[in-house]
């Protein structure tokens, strides 16, 4: 049975509460936006992306404690990485969240954002952590359409 | 947190409603999830099935398969009579003039989506004016806007006030020599504001422009008479009634209906094809076109029938009882703000909170067995108009009990401690 505690732990709740690099950026040289059309979550994903390195890295938007805690953990995650590094645990995180039978072996791939892992077991919550994860991936992509997780 | 100071005893209304009789006609509510007692307060959402409608699907499939209004033979026959007969039991539901007045449709939707296809590409023109209130369903926004692009016609809308009720004076502003249609919903999904649809179909009728009445959220609650409502189409959902899904209505004034075109092509709804000219069918069957979903008919017909054989004056009293206790339990939390407080309301309380989403509220309550919506309830503009991104929606039906509201403030309390 799925537990509440293992969706709801202290980190994902603290990141909740104080969302980390929740800003708007103003020099930022990559922006995307995402939303969740069934439910109106909406967030914007700002990047200064230097050399293939994301030297900054910041969101902004509105959601429940899980897309929330999902794009405040993964600000602090992609911070300093390269691009190619980002691209990996965008794979590991989306295999991860979504059960995929390589989920196990992923979440040892992704460092603190294992503490998503719960995710998994409450299917209608995935694309509540995965949608920063696809708008980061639109801005790294340059892509000018907003993300959806649809 | 102490979440009521009174009994349901003292509430419990003088006339005695047997609710556990009622929950003993639906099988699905005597289940449990995650090893606690469903409570469904997803009703406006989709409501649960009776017995009767759930045995009435499976004999049809079972005994009585055919297609209709085609076969000579005794099962298409029977087919034919019980589809026909369904339509009369709908008639006689919202108390139409005549069974041509019926349509069957897929729901709600398809058929407003017909009128605004139909009747709104036929006699739109530009310049023409389109109202509709603040509180739709997108289902009610959207047909419309997709015509006006058609024809170069423009949307209206209504505004509500902040307890979510539709301001009178700026409708009574609105209404013009260019207004051409006015598409009211009877209820707010959202809020579950009633509107004051006779005085809205009044002003208009006055001016003579057309009203239709999305009704999806009404049907459940209120018995319904197109006749003394005065509106030309009234929409609604068989799923949303305790019918089955994929089955609704549109009830339109013959007048109008027959002087519209058909909205789709095909099967059932001509008289003669040649390749040269084709001729349409009568009323409803102009608006059938296709094989219809038979089975869904019938099964709906079961519906009406069931909710011919409840006690309306009880159930409405029930259903105010659950509004008005679950209304002052949830107002013992001091940071949970309710949204959708008009003088009229029919069983939906929508609520948030400062600091937790309506997401983690839904999956907490689903934990304990509640099932509610969480989300913007297909209604953004109503969230926009109150500032939030989303609602927690407890939608109730004349199955609840005040002991499944208790649940639920039991669930929220939960909430609470994770969310601090």
């Amino acid at each position: 049975m799925a537990d509440l505690d293992d969706l709801y732990q202290e980190v994902i709740l603290d990141h909740n509460k104080s969302p980390r690099n929740f800003r708007a950026m103003a020099d930022a040289n990559r922006k995307a936006e995402g939303y969740n059309p069934l439910c109106g979550d909406h967030v914007t994903v700002y990047l200064r992306l230097e050399n293939g390195v994301i030297k900054d890295i910041s969101f902004e938007g509105s959601g429940c404690a899980i897309s929330k805690a999902s794009a405040s953990l993964m600000t602090a995650e992609l911070k300093g990485k390269t691009e190619s590094i980002a691209h990996e645990l965008f794979d590991n995180v989306h295999k991860m969240l979504t059960g995929d039978s390589a989920g196990a072996d992923a979440s040892d791939k992704v460092g603190k954002l294992a503490i998503l892992s719960g995710v998994c077991k409450f299917p209608a919550r995935v694309k509540c952590a995965s949608l920063a994860w696809h708008t980061v991936n639109a801005a790294l992509a340059e892509d000018s359409r907003p993300a959806s997780t649809e | 947190m102490k979440a009521n100071s009174f009994t349901a005893d003292t509430l419990r209304p003088a006339a005695f409603f047997d609710v556990a009789r009622i929950r003993a006609d639906f099988p699905i509510l005597s289940q449990q999830v995650h090893g606690k007692p469903l409570v469904y307060f997803d009703n406006g959402a989709t409501s649960q099935k009776p017995r009767v409608v759930i045995e009435t699907l499976e004999r049809y499939y079972a005994a009585e398969n055919a297609n209709i209004h085609r076969g000579v033979h005794t099962l298409s026959e029977r087919a034919t009579a019980a589809y026909e007969a369904a339509r009369e039991k709908i008639r006689g539901f919202v108390n139409a003039r005549f069974d041509k007045e019926i349509i069957f449709v897929r729901g709600t939707t398809e058929a407003i989506n017909l009128v605004a296809q139909s009747y709104g590409r036929s006699f739109l023109r530009s310049g023409d004016e389109i109202i509709v209130s603040a509180m739709e369903h997108h289902s009610n926004i959207v047909p419309w806007q997709m015509v006006c692009e058609q024809v170069g016609a423009r949307l209206r809308v209504i505004p509500i006030n902040h307890d979510g009720e539709i301001v009178m004076e700026e409708y009574a502003r609105l209404l013009n020599d260019r207004t051409k249609l006015v598409a009211v919903t009877h209820i707010s999904n959202a809020l579950g504001t009633v509107a004051p649809v006779k005085e809205i179909i009044a002003a208009a009728r006055a001016r003579g422009v057309p009203v239709l009445l999305d009704g999806a959220q009404a049907v459940p609650h209120l018995q319904i008479d197109v006749q003394d409502l005065g509106c030309d189409f009234y929409a609604f959902s068989g799923h949303k009634m305790f019918g089955p899904t994929g089955i609704g209505v549109l009830y339109g004034r013959c007048e109008l209906l027959e002087k519209m075109p058909p909205y789709q092509g095909g099967g059932d709804m001509i008289s003669l094809v040649t390749f040269e000219k084709t001729h349409y069918n009568v009323l409803p069957y102009k608006f059938e076109a296709g094989t219809p979903h038979i089975a869904g008919v019938i099964g709906l017909g079961a519906a009406v029938d069931y909710l011919k054989g409840l006690d309306w004056e009880q159930i409405a009293a029930h259903e105010h009882q659950l509004l008005s206790y679950a209304t002052e339990a949830l107002r013992e939390f001091p940071a949970l703000k309710i949204i959708g407080t008009a003088k009229d309301k029919a069983g939906v309380l929508s609520f948030v909170f400062d600091h937790v989403h309506a997401h983690d509220v839904g999956t907490i309550l689903d934990q304990e067995g509640v099932a509610v919506r969480a989300g913007h309830h297909c209604a953004m503009p109503v969230m926009q108009r109150f500032g939030v991104p989303a609602t927690t929606r407890a939608s109730f039906a004349f199955y609840n009990t005040v002991e499944e509201i208790d649940v639920l403030v039991k669930a929220i309390q939960r909430v609470l401690k994770v969310f601090g």
